[in-house]
């Protein structure tokens, strides 16, 4: 490690010399010096760096580098001048690669100045290039000193609302060549603000409203195709269920809701039914209905002296986890599909812990993640499904209603750390947190799973040709 | 009272004649006329009697005009009362943290509201459960469904047709007090009672 450190620095050095276009200041070797000490310590994520040609794609690579930086996954690396730094906008071959002798073709990604970005603590660097009314972004492996993958698209134009879409799922194609996993970029979040239902990209940008009455709503919820959700509205004192189609902009009840206080709706993983919450004089207890044919109610609990609530399938469809109150306090319970088999799932910690409720199955399947009172207030806690095992997650202010990520590594909640209560996302690995939202009142956010193209984006001309 | 001061003038007049006689014997020089001195004596009869009458008279207008005011009282009273009756139905009760019992103090409130309900058969009412902002934003509204069927419940075990009380529940969702302490939550754990029929002419027994 540590030589391989020193032969970074003395590598920079020469590469300074060799390449007078690049101008680095004077305390730039200390500085990259001790960055590539940390690139190289095991486990910790890869150097990335994103590189653009010419002002006409900033806009894009902005969106790019702030995807990957979000994704959690790459240590980013600023360049000296900052995030100036450009590839030569001209199709003339870039400087070309110690190993490189690759002939440079237009349209085609250039080798770049590898031993440079590899001492400056990269393994991986992404070039965003404008090609006619294309866009070329290529990841480059520097290690390797060539291109792993070119992604040639033509986006719609910045003013379109598919732009920013497009865009995300170019880095989610980015993350999944470097690391073999997808990211969730491509994906959008919704919640409620002033009783209405909202909807947010996942690093914040393009926030609209999508429910279109006027009554209250509460717990948006997506269904596995990311192109409708669920949600719940009151109605005279009533609660009845919708699903809201994302493209068309209609909505649909769904059949027997709004009788009686009908909330908490949760799709199946094959998006044909909805286990929701039902509060009668009996109590509250979860049913199902086929959303698809809009028929064949089922009850799957029966409280009489204890509720039962917040349903949440397991990504295969076989269980729900879901809060039950007959511990005498609101706790995790789960049951088979069929509503049979009721057993508690997380391990009270009795007079330490309280009241634990909003669970959301990982699409992993491997954890629960909910809230619990803790000293008074809420904390969200991830609980190991296999190992029944809980872990508290926060402890700064008030922490509820955790959404996950389609990565199952990300987190969306509600908190009120900085005074008001809007929406945080944190990073399970690297337990980094960042608001989503700058503006209070935000409330029961649900994640997206990674969301489909849509029609209007086209995708056709030369998508993701690979090497 | 003309007649009763023409008896009082006769009166006088034969008092005066009367004393006239007291003075220098009258030219009959008779004794004291026997007629006069009945007449006198019936006048003071007759004019005792006329104060009794009139007495008696002023009395019962008297107890006329307190009659009156206390039919207008009793009147105004009872547009009162349907406003007491109706404040008491409305009489909220409360409830401690994450529980739906009815607490041993609020137990003379239902109690006053089982009265209501069963002095005016046609009432119907509607009960809404309410929590404080502190627990979980979706269990609160199975919360406080349970607090809303809890109160209904002790009008139920008391006597109440179950089908004259509805139930719904909001929940968080519409606090009374907007504050962020122990004196705003505790107002708003709370069972709200509302008329849903029935509530125009409302009588307590």
């Amino acid at each position: 490690m540590a030589s391989r450190a020193i032969r970074g620095g003395l590598l920079l050095g020469v590469l300074l010399s060799a390449y007078p276009p690049i101008r680095l200041s004077a305390q730039e070797p200390v500085d990259r010096g001790v960055r590539i000490g940390i690139v190289y310590r095991p486990g910790v994520r890869p150097g990335l760096v994103v590189l653009a040609a010419g002002p006409a794609v900033d806009s894009i690579r902005a969106i790019i580098a702030r995807d990957l930086d979000y994704s959690d996954r790459f240590e980013p690396i600023t360049l000296p001048a900052g995030d100036s730094i450009r590839l030569a906008s001209s199709d003339e071959p870039a400087p070309r690669a110690a190993g490189g002798g690759r002939a440079t073709r237009p349209g085609r990604p250039a080798g770049l100045n590898y031993p440079l970005y590899q001492a400056l603590g990269a393994d991986f660097a992404v070039e965003i290039r404008a090609l006619g009314d294309s866009t070329v972004v290529a990841l480059h492996d520097v290690a390797a000193a060539g291109v792993r993958r070119a992604l040639r698209t033509r986006l719609p134009p910045p003013t379109e609302p598919g732009f920013r879409q497009a865009v995300h799922r170019l880095s989610d194609q980015l993350v999944q060549a470097a690391l073999g996993a997808p990211g969730v970029a491509a994906t959008r979040i919704l919640f409620v603000r002033d009783g209405k239902v909202h909807e947010i990209d996942q690093d914040g940008a393009d926030m609209r409203l999508v429910s279109s009455s006027d009554r209250q709503a509460m717990s948006p919820s997506w269904a596995p195709d990311g192109r409708r959700f669920a949600y719940m509205e009151f109605h005279a004192g009533r609660g009845q269920l919708f699903v809201h189609d994302l493209a068309g902009g209609t909505r649909r009840p769904v059949a027997t809701t709004g009788q009686a206080l009908d909330f908490t709706p949760s799709f199946s993983p094959d998006g044909r039914t909805l286990a929701f919450s039902r509060a009668t004089e009996e109590g509250t207890d979860i049913y199902t209905i086929n959303v698809r044919d809009n028929c064949c109610l089922q009850r799957l609990t029966v409280g009489r002296f204890s509720d039962n609530l917040s349903p949440t399938y397991s990504p295969d469809g076989r269980r729900i986890a879901f809060v039950s109150t007959r511990p005498g306090l609101a706790q995790l319970y789960v049951m088979a599909a069929d509503g049979t088999e009721q057993q508690m799932l997380a391990a009270v910690d009795w007079g330490v812990t309280g009241a634990s409720n909003a669970p959301e199955w990982s699409p992993d399947g491997q954890s629960v993640i909910f809230h619990r009172d803790v000293a008074g207030t809420l904390q969200v806690f991830v609980l190991d499904v296999r190992a029944r095992v809980v872990k508290q997650l926060t402890s700064v202010g008030r922490n509820e209603d955790p959404t996950w990520a389609p990565d199952s590594r990300h987190v969306a909640f509600v908190s009120d750390r900085t005074g008001y209560r809007q929406l945080w996302i944190i990073d399970m690995e690297t337990g980094r947190i960042r608001p989503l939202l700058q503006q209070s009142g935000a409330r029961l956010p649900s994640w997206s799973p990674r969301l489909p193209e849509v029609a209007a984006t086209n995708p056709q001309p030369g998508r993701g040709n690979e090497r | 009272m003309r007649r009763a001061l023409q008896i009082l003038a006769i009166g006088s007049m034969v008092a005066l004649a009367g004393a006239c006689g007291g003075g220098p014997p009258p030219e009959t020089g008779a004794a004291p006329n026997a007629d006069a001195i009945a007449a006198a004596e019936r006048a003071r009869q007759d004019s005792l009697m006329a104060a009794q009458a009139e007495a008696e008279r002023m009395a019962r207008e008297e107890a006329e005009r307190v009659r009156r005011q206390r039919e207008a009282d009793s009147l105004a009273a009872l547009a009162r009362g349907g406003d007491v009756v109706r404040n008491m139905l409305a009489a909220m009760v409360n409830f401690d943290f994450d529980r739906s019992e009815i607490r041993p103090g609020d137990a003379a409130t239902l109690d006053q509201k089982v009265s209501i309900l069963q002095a005016n058969p046609d009432l119907r009412i509607r009960i809404s459960g309410h929590c404080d902002e502190r627990g979980s934003d979706e269990y609160n509204l199975a919360l406080g469904n349970r607090r809303a069927t809890s109160a209904k419940q002790y009008l139920v075990s008391h006597g109440i047709d179950a089908s004259r009380i509805e139930t719904q529940s909001f929940g968080e969702e519409r606090p009374m007090a907007m504050g962020h302490d122990e004196d705003s939550w505790a107002q708003n754990r709370r069972a709200e009672f509302e008329i849903v029929s029935g509530g125009d002419m409302l009588r307590q027994r």
